[in-house]
């Protein structure tokens, strides 16, 4: 992957040496909240060794006994420590108070990510480039080492888990999927046969998917120019895609948002150079 | 009673995957247990966004995981660019377990359920 890493505001509930533990429900509830909206929360106890943030900002929450400063530097010098005495808060004020020094200190908010997007199990795949091949949307790219990469993770369709459908290895996690093994569930062999199945795109659409959609598209346009059935054309566009649909569990939204047929022939020729460079890439980078 | 080097709660905030009650029970437990853990709203926001957090974990050794599939969160932590280790990783899987096995994993049997004790 390649985008630059975004900060998550880490927050921490102090209730070591020098302040007040909280009342277990109270504690219960504000962690909740916090976590429901999208903040990272190390709890301090006594003892304990959590994470401490190497770079950003750490906002500590506690019932301080003594006197504290507002704002600190982390011993490294890279995070912003900002320090907030909840004594006598109740969780919502709590909430405002971080979401007020949040915006303050112009730290990142929580949130602003989509919970869909695949994850390549490394163990599996093959660098087959067939994902690259098939997504329509270039949510996949390779590395230098002509490696298949999830690169662009954001334009991926909520819910799609076609390109997985597509893997012949069953390679590609979607976490927030409802069902294995595309979750991330172990893979069993009645797995790989089912997933075999479905994704054998050549014996449901009779061929290369590209290919048949051209071919699809060139008898369109022959049986445009003879019949002129509108209705017709119409028709068998919707059982075809009905069809794609049910076999791959592609949501209507993204075949409603598919390119034109054109487009598709055009990115299908891209994304095929890609995957042949990539392949060239990665057979040269194993030789070396 | 010993105590766990390091323990990670995700509490899979974006999505319904992970029963409520599970998550919910385990994360109560973990509270009322009196160690100290770092819990996140989503690891796989986390990976998404290449958070530098998931490096640090994953330089200490005897981590417990409370979160989903062990095959999903191995790969989303590579995707960050911060493999876990090859051993001495626990996952435990709030998605099929119980909210018990859960507990009994991350923190041993001085902490039993409610009901049980």
């Amino acid at each position: 992957m390649i985008t630059a890493p975004k900060l998550i505001v880490h927050l921490a509930l102090y209730e070591g040496e020098g302040s007040e533990p909280l009342a277990p429900p109270i504690r219960f509830e504000l962690i909740r909240t916090l976590l429901e909206k999208g903040y990272a929360v190390s709890t301090i106890r006594p003892g304990g060794r959590v994470s401490s943030p190497a770079e950003g900002s750490l906002i500590v929450l506690g019932q301080f006994t003594g006197q504290t400063p507002p704002q600190a530097v982390g011993v490294s010098g890279a995070v912003q420590v900002y320090f907030r005495d909840i004594r006598d808060l109740d969780n919502p004020a709590i909430l405002l108070a971080v979401e007020g020094l949040c915006g303050q200190a112009q730290l990142p908010r929580p949130g602003g990510w989509k919970p869909w997007f695949p994850v390549i199990d490394y163990d599996r795949c093959t660098n087959c480039m067939q994902c690259l091949s098939f997504c329509l949307f270039d949510v996949y790219g390779v590395s230098v080492k002509g490696k298949i990469q999830v690169r662009s993770e954001n334009n991926c369709k909520t819910d799609c888990p076609a390109c997985s459908r597509v893997c012949p290895e069953v390679a590609i996690l979607f976490p927030k999927y409802r069902s294995g093994p595309i979750n991330g569930d172990e893979i069993n062999p009645d797995d790989l046969r089912r997933e075999a199945m479905k994704v054998d795109i050549s014996s449901l659409l009779g061929g290369d998917i590209y290919q048949a959609l051209r071919d699809r598209s060139e008898k369109a346009k022959s049986r445009f120019s003879k019949e002129r059935d509108d209705d017709r054309a119409l028709k068998e566009r919707q059982r075809c895609l009905a069809k794609l649909q049910e076999q791959m569990e592609i949501p209507a939204e993204v075949l409603a948002s598919l390119p034109s047929i054109d487009q598709i022939q055009a990115k299908a020729e891209q994304a095929k150079a890609r995957a042949v460079e990539a392949l060239k890439l990665a057979a040269a980078s194993s030789d070396a | 009673m010993s105590q766990p080097a390091r323990i990670i709660y995700c509490h899979c905030a974006y999505a319904q995957v992970v029963p409520k009650a599970v998550k919910e029970e385990v994360l109560r437990r973990l509270l009322d247990s009196g160690v100290a853990f770092d819990a996140v709203a989503d690891l796989c926001e986390m990976s998404a966004k290449r958070d530098p957090m998931l490096k640090q974990l994953v330089e200490e050794p005897g981590m417990k995981i409370a979160a989903c599939y062990p095959r999903a969160v191995r790969w989303l932590f590579a995707a960050a660019e911060a493999p876990l280790p090859a051993a001495g990783t626990d996952v435990l899987n709030m998605r099929v377990d119980t909210a018990d096995n859960v507990i009994f994993a991350l923190l041993g049997d001085g902490f039993k359920s409610r009901e049980a004790s």
